[in-house]
Protein backbone atom coordinates (compact mmCIF):
# COMPACT_ATOMS: atom_id res chain seq x y z
CA UNK A 1 0.00 0.00 0.00
CA UNK A 2 1.28 3.68 -1.09
CA UNK A 3 2.20 5.87 1.80
CA UNK A 4 -0.11 8.21 1.06
CA UNK A 5 -3.65 8.36 -0.11
CA UNK A 6 -3.88 7.36 -3.72
CA UNK A 7 -6.90 5.88 -6.01
CA UNK A 8 -6.73 2.24 -5.54
CA UNK A 9 -6.91 1.79 -9.86
CA UNK A 10 -3.71 4.25 -10.17
CA UNK A 11 -0.84 1.97 -9.85
CA UNK A 12 2.78 3.74 -9.87
CA UNK A 13 3.62 6.86 -10.72
CA UNK A 14 -0.74 7.54 -11.91
CA UNK A 15 -1.75 7.64 -8.43
CA UNK A 16 0.33 9.99 -7.10
CA UNK A 17 0.04 12.56 -10.09
CA UNK A 18 -3.79 11.99 -9.49
CA UNK A 19 -2.42 12.67 -5.23
CA UNK A 20 -0.52 16.48 -6.95
CA UNK A 21 -1.54 17.69 -10.19
CA UNK A 22 0.72 20.85 -9.53
CA UNK A 23 3.61 18.62 -9.76
CA UNK A 24 2.85 16.29 -12.44
CA UNK A 25 1.94 18.62 -15.34
CA UNK A 26 5.71 19.61 -15.39
CA UNK A 27 6.49 16.07 -14.59
CA UNK A 28 4.21 15.20 -17.72
CA UNK A 29 5.57 17.96 -19.90
CA UNK A 30 9.05 16.97 -19.03
CA UNK A 31 8.72 13.45 -20.36
CA UNK A 32 6.76 13.97 -23.41
CA UNK A 33 9.72 16.53 -24.36
CA UNK A 34 12.69 14.17 -23.11
CA UNK A 35 10.82 10.91 -24.49
CA UNK A 36 8.20 11.76 -27.72
CA UNK A 37 9.56 15.14 -28.61
CA UNK A 38 11.00 15.17 -32.24
CA UNK A 39 14.76 13.28 -32.03
CA UNK A 40 17.20 12.44 -33.65
CA UNK A 41 17.02 9.75 -31.43
CA UNK A 42 13.72 7.36 -31.85
CA UNK A 43 11.04 7.25 -29.29
CA UNK A 44 12.38 3.29 -29.06
CA UNK A 45 16.07 4.57 -28.33
CA UNK A 46 15.12 6.90 -25.46
CA UNK A 47 12.39 4.69 -23.87
CA UNK A 48 15.42 2.26 -24.12
CA UNK A 49 17.59 4.79 -22.39
CA UNK A 50 14.48 5.22 -19.58
CA UNK A 51 14.23 1.67 -18.90
CA UNK A 52 17.58 0.82 -18.71
CA UNK A 53 18.02 2.87 -16.08
CA UNK A 54 14.86 2.35 -13.93
CA UNK A 55 15.70 -1.53 -13.97
CA UNK A 56 19.22 -0.33 -12.67
CA UNK A 57 17.23 1.08 -10.27
CA UNK A 58 15.22 -1.69 -9.38
CA UNK A 59 12.23 0.06 -9.99
CA UNK A 60 9.56 -2.45 -10.79
CA UNK A 61 6.94 -0.21 -12.05
CA UNK A 62 9.07 2.05 -14.07
CA UNK A 63 11.33 -0.34 -15.59
CA UNK A 64 7.80 -2.60 -16.82
CA UNK A 65 6.25 0.11 -17.66
CA UNK A 66 8.92 1.93 -19.79
CA UNK A 67 9.91 -1.80 -20.58
CA UNK A 68 6.55 -1.95 -22.79
CA UNK A 69 6.81 0.88 -24.33
CA UNK A 70 9.86 0.48 -25.76
CA UNK A 71 9.00 -3.12 -27.01
CA UNK A 72 5.72 -1.43 -28.79
CA UNK A 73 7.82 0.91 -30.32
CA UNK A 74 10.66 -1.18 -31.31
CA UNK A 75 8.29 -4.10 -32.62
CA UNK A 76 10.45 -6.43 -30.61
CA UNK A 77 9.25 -8.97 -27.42
CA UNK A 78 11.97 -7.10 -25.51
CA UNK A 79 15.00 -8.94 -26.54
CA UNK A 80 16.63 -5.58 -27.52
CA UNK A 81 16.39 -4.32 -23.43
CA UNK A 82 17.13 -7.70 -22.30
CA UNK A 83 20.28 -7.52 -24.37
CA UNK A 84 21.24 -4.38 -23.11
CA UNK A 85 21.07 -5.24 -19.46
CA UNK A 86 23.27 -8.57 -20.21
CA UNK A 87 26.72 -7.82 -21.90
CA UNK A 88 26.26 -3.87 -22.87
CA UNK A 89 29.13 -4.85 -25.52
CA UNK A 90 27.47 -7.50 -27.24
CA UNK A 91 23.98 -5.86 -27.32
CA UNK A 92 21.43 -5.82 -30.18
CA UNK A 93 22.30 -1.75 -30.51
CA UNK A 94 24.32 0.67 -32.42
CA UNK A 95 27.42 1.85 -31.50
CA UNK A 96 26.20 5.00 -30.88
CA UNK A 97 23.75 3.68 -28.49
CA UNK A 98 26.32 1.39 -26.78
CA UNK A 99 28.06 4.72 -25.86
CA UNK A 100 25.21 6.54 -24.86
CA UNK A 101 24.07 3.92 -22.55
CA UNK A 102 27.30 3.71 -21.35
CA UNK A 103 27.21 7.49 -20.23
CA UNK A 104 23.44 6.84 -18.44
CA UNK A 105 24.68 3.79 -16.59
CA UNK A 106 27.34 6.10 -15.13
CA UNK A 107 24.83 8.85 -14.38
CA UNK A 108 22.90 6.01 -12.75
CA UNK A 109 25.18 5.89 -9.89
CA UNK A 110 26.73 9.64 -9.86
CA UNK A 111 26.44 12.23 -12.25
CA UNK A 112 30.32 12.45 -11.12
CA UNK A 113 31.18 9.05 -12.36
CA UNK A 114 30.70 10.82 -16.39
CA UNK A 115 34.31 11.10 -17.94
CA UNK A 116 35.50 13.25 -20.76
CA UNK A 117 36.41 9.73 -22.03
CA UNK A 118 32.65 8.31 -22.10
CA UNK A 119 31.55 11.43 -23.83
CA UNK A 120 34.10 10.78 -26.81
CA UNK A 121 30.55 8.88 -27.64
CA UNK A 122 30.91 11.47 -30.53
CA UNK A 123 33.46 9.42 -32.30
CA UNK A 124 30.19 7.36 -32.60
CA UNK A 125 27.97 9.81 -34.31
CA UNK A 126 26.29 11.46 -31.14
CA UNK A 127 25.65 15.07 -31.41
CA UNK A 128 25.66 17.23 -28.16
CA UNK A 129 21.66 17.19 -28.16
CA UNK A 130 21.99 13.58 -27.78
CA UNK A 131 24.35 13.79 -25.55
CA UNK A 132 22.37 16.18 -23.34
CA UNK A 133 19.31 14.07 -23.20
CA UNK A 134 20.90 10.77 -22.90
CA UNK A 135 22.23 12.51 -19.23
CA UNK A 136 18.94 14.34 -18.72
CA UNK A 137 16.79 11.00 -19.23
CA UNK A 138 19.01 9.34 -17.20
CA UNK A 139 19.15 11.81 -14.10
CA UNK A 140 15.42 12.20 -15.07
CA UNK A 141 14.36 8.24 -14.42
CA UNK A 142 16.38 8.72 -11.48
CA UNK A 143 14.29 10.68 -10.34
CA UNK A 144 11.26 9.31 -11.28
CA UNK A 145 11.83 6.37 -10.19
CA UNK A 146 12.90 7.22 -6.42
CA UNK A 147 9.35 9.04 -6.34
CA UNK A 148 7.47 5.88 -7.37
CA UNK A 149 9.76 3.74 -4.80
CA UNK A 150 10.16 6.12 -2.30
CA UNK A 151 5.85 6.42 -1.85
CA UNK A 152 5.75 2.83 -1.45
CA UNK A 153 3.11 2.69 -4.88
CA UNK A 154 2.18 -0.30 -5.75
CA UNK A 155 3.30 -1.98 -8.89
CA UNK A 156 1.03 -4.80 -10.80
CA UNK A 157 2.60 -7.71 -11.21
CA UNK A 158 0.33 -8.68 -14.33
CA UNK A 159 2.75 -8.17 -17.52
CA UNK A 160 -0.95 -7.43 -19.54
CA UNK A 161 -1.24 -4.27 -17.49
CA UNK A 162 2.01 -3.01 -18.50
CA UNK A 163 1.74 -4.24 -22.11
CA UNK A 164 -2.10 -2.10 -22.02
CA UNK A 165 -0.06 0.87 -20.65
CA UNK A 166 2.70 0.80 -22.90
CA UNK A 167 0.84 0.52 -26.17
CA UNK A 168 -0.99 3.49 -24.80
CA UNK A 169 1.81 5.94 -24.24
CA UNK A 170 3.78 4.24 -27.37
CA UNK A 171 0.47 5.45 -29.81
CA UNK A 172 -0.09 8.69 -27.43
CA UNK A 173 2.66 9.90 -25.09
CA UNK A 174 2.33 11.22 -22.13
CA UNK A 175 -0.01 14.21 -21.93
CA UNK A 176 -3.27 11.79 -22.57
CA UNK A 177 -5.29 11.04 -19.32
CA UNK A 178 -4.34 7.45 -17.59
CA UNK A 179 -6.78 4.48 -18.95
CA UNK A 180 -8.06 2.59 -16.09
CA UNK A 181 -6.59 -0.31 -14.71
CA UNK A 182 -8.45 -3.21 -13.96
CA UNK A 183 -8.38 -4.12 -10.31
CA UNK A 184 -6.63 -7.41 -9.57
CA UNK B 1 34.54 22.76 -19.17
CA UNK B 2 31.29 21.07 -19.68
CA UNK B 3 30.43 18.44 -21.62
CA UNK B 4 28.44 20.49 -24.26
CA UNK B 5 29.02 23.97 -25.49
CA UNK B 6 27.15 26.02 -22.92
CA UNK B 7 26.62 30.12 -22.93
CA UNK B 8 29.65 31.58 -21.43
CA UNK B 9 29.21 32.66 -17.73
CA UNK B 10 25.64 30.50 -17.03
CA UNK B 11 26.60 28.59 -14.28
CA UNK B 12 25.49 25.24 -13.42
CA UNK B 13 21.85 24.30 -14.27
CA UNK B 14 21.45 27.89 -15.88
CA UNK B 15 23.80 26.67 -18.87
CA UNK B 16 22.07 23.64 -19.63
CA UNK B 17 18.65 25.36 -19.41
CA UNK B 18 19.50 28.42 -22.12
CA UNK B 19 21.25 25.51 -24.21
CA UNK B 20 17.91 23.66 -23.86
CA UNK B 21 15.01 25.67 -23.17
CA UNK B 22 12.40 23.02 -24.18
CA UNK B 23 13.57 20.72 -21.29
CA UNK B 24 14.34 23.88 -19.10
CA UNK B 25 10.82 25.40 -18.84
CA UNK B 26 9.17 22.01 -16.99
CA UNK B 27 12.57 21.95 -15.11
CA UNK B 28 11.62 25.40 -13.91
CA UNK B 29 8.16 25.04 -13.56
CA UNK B 30 8.52 21.94 -11.42
CA UNK B 31 11.29 23.70 -8.46
CA UNK B 32 8.85 27.07 -8.42
CA UNK B 33 5.97 24.66 -7.89
CA UNK B 34 8.16 22.60 -5.53
CA UNK B 35 9.83 25.27 -3.48
CA UNK B 36 7.87 28.27 -3.84
CA UNK B 37 4.33 27.76 -4.04
CA UNK B 38 1.89 28.05 -1.06
CA UNK B 39 2.76 25.11 1.34
CA UNK B 40 2.95 24.45 5.18
CA UNK B 41 6.28 23.82 4.77
CA UNK B 42 7.95 27.10 4.54
CA UNK B 43 10.07 27.66 2.13
CA UNK B 44 13.07 28.14 3.77
CA UNK B 45 12.48 23.98 5.09
CA UNK B 46 11.82 23.01 1.53
CA UNK B 47 15.04 25.10 0.63
CA UNK B 48 16.93 22.91 3.27
CA UNK B 49 15.74 19.45 2.22
CA UNK B 50 16.86 21.00 -1.38
CA UNK B 51 19.89 21.79 0.19
CA UNK B 52 20.75 18.24 2.15
CA UNK B 53 20.34 15.72 -0.45
CA UNK B 54 22.45 18.29 -3.11
CA UNK B 55 25.04 17.69 -0.27
CA UNK B 56 24.53 14.22 0.40
CA UNK B 57 24.91 13.82 -3.85
CA UNK B 58 27.79 16.09 -3.28
CA UNK B 59 26.97 18.43 -6.13
CA UNK B 60 28.60 21.32 -5.26
CA UNK B 61 27.04 23.61 -7.53
CA UNK B 62 23.54 22.51 -6.10
CA UNK B 63 24.42 22.67 -2.71
CA UNK B 64 26.31 26.24 -2.12
CA UNK B 65 23.43 27.84 -4.15
CA UNK B 66 20.68 26.44 -2.50
CA UNK B 67 22.28 26.84 0.67
CA UNK B 68 22.92 30.47 0.09
CA UNK B 69 18.80 30.63 -0.92
CA UNK B 70 17.71 29.35 2.48
CA UNK B 71 20.26 31.29 3.90
CA UNK B 72 18.40 34.27 2.73
CA UNK B 73 15.33 32.86 3.75
CA UNK B 74 16.17 32.31 7.18
CA UNK B 75 17.44 35.88 7.74
CA UNK B 76 19.46 36.32 10.65
CA UNK B 77 19.04 32.58 11.59
CA UNK B 78 21.19 31.62 8.72
CA UNK B 79 23.23 29.19 10.42
CA UNK B 80 21.00 26.48 10.72
CA UNK B 81 21.60 25.54 7.14
CA UNK B 82 25.00 24.87 8.17
CA UNK B 83 23.93 23.16 11.04
CA UNK B 84 22.00 20.89 9.36
CA UNK B 85 24.46 19.91 6.67
CA UNK B 86 26.62 19.08 9.51
CA UNK B 87 24.00 16.34 11.51
CA UNK B 88 20.71 17.18 11.14
CA UNK B 89 19.92 15.35 14.38
CA UNK B 90 21.63 18.03 16.69
CA UNK B 91 20.10 21.00 14.42
CA UNK B 92 17.64 24.00 15.74
CA UNK B 93 14.35 22.96 13.61
CA UNK B 94 11.46 21.22 14.25
CA UNK B 95 11.15 17.15 14.93
CA UNK B 96 8.86 16.86 11.89
CA UNK B 97 11.61 18.40 9.66
CA UNK B 98 14.27 16.08 11.03
CA UNK B 99 11.91 13.22 10.45
CA UNK B 100 11.27 14.72 7.25
CA UNK B 101 14.66 15.09 6.27
CA UNK B 102 15.91 11.01 7.34
CA UNK B 103 12.77 10.16 4.64
CA UNK B 104 14.58 12.49 2.23
CA UNK B 105 18.28 10.95 3.07
CA UNK B 106 16.56 7.24 2.20
CA UNK B 107 15.29 9.26 -1.00
CA UNK B 108 18.78 10.03 -1.89
CA UNK B 109 20.38 6.72 -1.61
CA UNK B 110 16.99 4.64 -3.64
CA UNK B 111 13.37 4.84 -3.14
CA UNK B 112 13.31 1.16 -2.03
CA UNK B 113 14.52 2.06 1.41
CA UNK B 114 12.38 4.62 2.99
CA UNK B 115 10.03 1.80 5.63
CA UNK B 116 6.30 1.93 6.32
CA UNK B 117 8.28 3.29 9.76
CA UNK B 118 10.13 6.40 8.63
CA UNK B 119 6.34 7.96 7.35
CA UNK B 120 4.35 6.82 10.33
CA UNK B 121 7.40 8.53 12.44
CA UNK B 122 6.63 11.71 10.25
CA UNK B 123 2.83 11.81 10.25
CA UNK B 124 3.12 11.42 14.28
CA UNK B 125 5.06 14.64 14.46
CA UNK B 126 2.67 16.55 12.41
CA UNK B 127 3.39 15.68 8.68
CA UNK B 128 0.95 15.72 6.60
CA UNK B 129 0.44 13.53 3.54
CA UNK B 130 1.16 16.56 1.45
CA UNK B 131 4.30 17.32 3.20
CA UNK B 132 5.31 13.73 3.20
CA UNK B 133 4.67 13.88 -0.76
CA UNK B 134 6.20 16.79 -1.43
CA UNK B 135 9.33 15.80 0.87
CA UNK B 136 9.84 12.71 -1.65
CA UNK B 137 9.26 14.76 -4.62
CA UNK B 138 11.60 17.27 -3.56
CA UNK B 139 14.39 14.75 -3.02
CA UNK B 140 13.92 12.72 -6.03
CA UNK B 141 13.93 16.22 -7.64
CA UNK B 142 17.12 16.99 -6.45
CA UNK B 143 18.81 13.53 -7.04
CA UNK B 144 17.49 14.61 -10.73
CA UNK B 145 19.16 17.93 -10.63
CA UNK B 146 22.20 16.83 -9.35
CA UNK B 147 22.95 14.17 -11.55
CA UNK B 148 21.89 16.78 -14.78
CA UNK B 149 24.74 19.42 -13.70
CA UNK B 150 27.58 17.04 -12.50
CA UNK B 151 26.69 14.77 -15.47
CA UNK B 152 27.27 17.75 -18.20
CA UNK B 153 30.28 18.70 -15.74
CA UNK B 154 28.52 22.38 -15.73
CA UNK B 155 30.69 25.25 -14.78
CA UNK B 156 30.60 25.56 -11.16
CA UNK B 157 31.76 29.03 -9.62
CA UNK B 158 34.00 28.76 -6.35
CA UNK B 159 33.74 32.27 -5.16
CA UNK B 160 31.39 32.51 -2.10
CA UNK B 161 30.00 35.53 -3.19
CA UNK B 162 28.71 34.65 -6.53
CA UNK B 163 26.63 32.08 -4.43
CA UNK B 164 25.08 34.87 -2.23
CA UNK B 165 23.88 36.75 -4.87
CA UNK B 166 22.28 33.51 -6.77
CA UNK B 167 20.59 32.85 -3.50
CA UNK B 168 18.98 36.16 -3.11
CA UNK B 169 18.10 36.04 -6.15
CA UNK B 170 16.27 32.45 -5.97
CA UNK B 171 14.48 33.49 -3.14
CA UNK B 172 13.06 36.59 -4.00
CA UNK B 173 12.03 36.05 -7.79
CA UNK B 174 12.29 32.38 -7.60
CA UNK B 175 12.77 29.93 -10.87
CA UNK B 176 12.73 31.89 -13.56
CA UNK B 177 14.23 30.07 -16.65
CA UNK B 178 17.65 31.33 -18.05
CA UNK B 179 16.68 31.24 -21.68
CA UNK B 180 18.58 33.84 -23.40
Amino acid sequence: MAHIPVPENMPGIRGLMAFRPETAHPLNLLAEQLLQAPSTLSKGERELIATYVSRRNHCKYCASTHGAIAKHLLGDAGTTIESVLGNLQDAAVSDKMKALLTIAGQVQISGKEVTTESVAARKHGSTDIEIHDTVLIAAAFCMFNRYVDGLGTYAPDDQNIYDMIGKQRAQTGYLTPPMPIPLS
Amino acid sequence: MAHIPVKEGLPGIRGLVNFRPETGKPLYELAQTLLRTPSTLTEAEREIIATYVSSKNECVFCTMSHAAAARHLLGEDSEIVDKVMENPTNAPISEKLKALIVIAGKVQKGGRIVTDEDIAGARSLGATDMEIHDAVLIAATFSMFNRYVDGLASFTPTDPSTYSEMGKRMAEVGYVPPIQ
